[in-house]
């Protein structure tokens, strides 16, 4: 523990700064919430790789770092938005730059009845009652010390409740963008969706970076699908080549509800996904997506859990990455099957391919079923381009690279095609394209 | 000469599978190759191909006064072979449309010819897609994914038709067929032909060859071509089998 007493000390000093920034609302309820949380992470130990749960993923270069508050007053020039903005989508759009919520660059214009989309900024200066029912409700700090951390320094993210038989047909953007000017700074964006029984949403968390700085994003994004909702939620992961980043998604499923989930990911130096979905009622539907494409010496971890604690849900799990140079990856895909949960379906699939001889991937399938009617099945593969297909590609003419990035194409699009909205679609669809066109520059 | 294989050896996992193939092909020339399953008939396809899975110990191979086997299996391509697989390959997320679009014009450039746009691109897949009769949606679909094996054999077909190869090399392009597919894919074979290409027609059954008339007729046998011959060669062996030239070949080594 004492190991990583410095990183400790700063974010204490950190948070004694950020107090002190306060005024007035350090007195808040909300504040109690962080003060609490600040003292559990103290408390804790960062977890290193004696934790079954962090067995691959060796987080001490996050530790050796050190990192600040962003100052309040960044200003974005004039390309730093329309670079990294989603193009062509039609959403209401909320801005965070370094963590705050900039309502100048946001569209939060003509809203459709049935939903608010808030700052939670906002909602914690009011001490918001719908706030305060769910935040941190759903991802508990107790015995994570991410989370604790995270939610000690919450101060923006986006807030968004939807009405009980609400369709709301525009997707919400949630663009996280970090300009850290080679500061190493930190921003814990924080997200709480609630939506209402029978209500439809679709939400796009996406970052990204004007640089490659080196900065920490720690972010926790809190879901409750009630009754037959139907949710929709894409993650576009493209932050700094140097950015740590350490995300966990909580999703609460009530009876019926449908959740999917899409995570398109370049990775950062280290980053974590921690993704957990659990049924709370029957007929729960839940399919989690991914997708990374990593290189140099990322490190890229995704966690997924699925908690089958009612009868009659299915879940669908399928995450696919490419790794290319020194990259390494983690794949960790628990499924819990509870006594009563009977006649529950759960599918999980791992496809890696490895681009180089030093790229690793640690896939790890986790089934703890304790119900006996139940169909549960799970895969992983790890190889290289398909010979067979790539030799057919080459006999009509096609060259070895254009083979290689054709099957690559094919290997990502499978994820990619199942995102509902275009424009999302055909952005993933570019990220993918300008990796695999960067690697023919480099190779 | 378009095509001269002299003595040619070929290893796979250290086992030798052609152990001396002499076969020499003129343009406008059909040869069909028979011989019992294990005889080494794809092997030789392959080879032609140049699939790096087997090893060449000895011999030549010479394609229009070029040393094929010095060539990548996509610039054998570009020369103007082809081989329609005995087994088509399913290429998952890879529409057979951009296949041919991508292949059509990566050949186009290794002979510095423009590439072709979208719409000219369009046109020509239409005319020949009436070649061998494919269905229109089977082209926007993945590469032989879900396909039966009648289709997969057609699109092999509809492939060799949109590349216009010089050499095409079909493997077994006629198994599995119904009598219906079978006359399809002949007739769009037939309309290929002419006599600045050739074929060779890798084959187990008379059938095709009677659409197809062969020029000779080889028979492949652990690893040799044992007897050559005419078209009538090939209806004597659907009536008497292999047995008979196995005799033969020992006396004519022994
Ligand atoms: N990649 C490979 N690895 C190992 N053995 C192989 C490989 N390819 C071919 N062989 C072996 O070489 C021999 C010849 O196979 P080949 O496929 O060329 O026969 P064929 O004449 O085409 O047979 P068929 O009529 O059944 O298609 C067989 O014994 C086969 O098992
Ligand atoms: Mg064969």
């Amino acid at each position: 523990m004492d190991k990583y007493k410095n990183i400790k000390e700063s974010f204490l000093n950190n948070f004694k700064d950020f107090e002190n920034s306060l005024n007035g609302e350090s007195k808040s309820d909300f504040h109690k919430i962080r003060k609490q949380a600040f003292n559990n992470f103290y408390e804790l130990d960062f977890p290193d790789r004696k934790n079954e749960e962090w067995r691959y993923t060796n987080i001490s270069p996050l530790l050796q770092q050190s990192f600040s508050i962003p100052n309040n007053n960044i200003k974005l020039d004039a390309t730093d938005l329309p670079n990294h903005i989603l193009k062509g989508i039609d959403a209401y759009v909320m801005i965070f730059v370094n963590g705050k919520f900039s309502a100048e660059h946001s569209h939060l214009e003509n809203i459709q009845k049935g939903i608010k989309i808030r700052c939670l900024a906002d909602c914690i200066k009011n001490n918001d009652k719908d706030l305060l029912q769910h935040f941190g409700k759903y991802a508990d700090c107790k015995n994570n010390i991410f989370t604790s951390l995270s939610t000690a320094f919450t101060t923006d993210g986006a807030f968004i409740t939807v009405d009980d038989n609400c369709v709301i047909e525009k997707p919400i953007y949630l663009l996280f963008l970090t300009k850290a000017g080679n500061v190493n700074i930190q921003t814990q964006p924080r997200n709480l969706i609630v939506a209402g029984k029978n209500s439809q949403l679709k939400v796009i968390e996406h970052f990204s970076s004007t640089d490659n700085s080196t900065y920490f994003t720690n972010t926790i994004t809190e879901i409750v699908a009630q009754e037959n909702a139907v949710i929709d939620h894409v993650k576009l992961q493209e932050e700094s080549i140097n950015a740590f980043h350490i995300a966990r998604m909580e999703v609460d499923q009530e009876r019926s509800s449908n959740f999917t989930s899409h995570l398109i990911s370049t990775g950062g130096k280290l980053s974590r996904n921690d993704l957990t979905s659990k049924f709370n009622g029957e007929g729960g539907e839940a399919m989690l997506n991914g997708l990374f494409l990593i290189e140099k010496d990322q490190l890229f971890d995704v966690h997924s859990f699925i908690d089958h604690a009612k009868p009659n849900c299915n879940s669908h799990e399928h995450y696919k990455g490419i790794l290319d140079d020194d990259s390494h990856g983690v794949f960790n895909g628990k499924i819990m099957v509870r006594k009563d949960a009977q006649k529950t379906n759960a599918f999980q699939e791992n496809n890696n391919i490895l681009l180089s001889t030093n790229s690793l991937i640690n896939t790890k399938p986790q089934l703890e079923i304790f119900a006996d009617d139940v169909k549960c099945s799970h895969g992983a593969t790890i190889g290289q381009l398909d010979n067979d297909a790539k030799f057919y590609l080459k006999s009509r003419g096609i060259g070895e690279e254009a083979s290689k990035e054709i099957l690559l194409h094919a290997f990502a699009s499978d994820v990619v095609n199942h995102i509902k909205i275009d424009a999302v679609k055909n952005y993933a669809e570019e990220i993918i394209t300008e990796r695999i066109n960067e690697r023919k520059k480099e190779s | 000469m378009l095509l001269e294989i002299k003595n040619l050896h070929a290893k796979v996992e250290g086992k030798e599978i052609l152990k001396g193939i002499n076969l020499n092909i003129n343009e406008g020339e059909v040869h069909a190759i028979m011989g019992p399953n294990g005889s080494g008939k794809s092997t030789l396809a392959q080879v032609l191909a140049g699939r790096e899975d087997y090893e060449i110990t000895e011999g030549e191979v010479i394609y229009n006064g070029k040393n094929l086997l010095e060539l990548s299996p996509e610039d054998r391509a570009r020369e103007g072979i082809f081989l329609a697989f005995q087994y088509p390959v399913e290429i998952p997320g890879v529409s057979n449309t951009n296949l041919l679009k991508t292949a059509m014009n990566e050949i186009r450039k290794y002979r510095g010819q423009e590439a072709l746009d979208a719409m000219e691109f369009l046109t020509l897949l239409k005319e020949k897609m009436k070649i061998v009769e494919l269905d229109q949606s089977l082209i926007n679909r993945s590469v032989n994914e879900g396909f039966s094996g009648g289709e997969k054999k057609k699109n092999e077909i509809f492939q060799m038709a949109v590349l216009e190869p010089q050499l095409s090399i079909l493997d077994e392009t006629d198994s599995g067929l119904d009598i219906d597919a079978l006359r399809i894919v002949a007739n769009g074979i037939t309309k290929l032909k002419s006599d600045k290409n050739a074929i060779i027609v890798v084959t187990h059954y008379q059938r095709l060859l009677n659409y197809i008339i062969p020029d000779f007729v080889h028979v492949l046998y652990k690893g040799q071509i044992i007897k050559s011959g005419g078209k009538d060669l090939a209806l004597e062996l659907e009536d008497k089998g292999y047995d008979w030239l196995k005799v033969d070949k020992f006396q004519v080594t022994g």
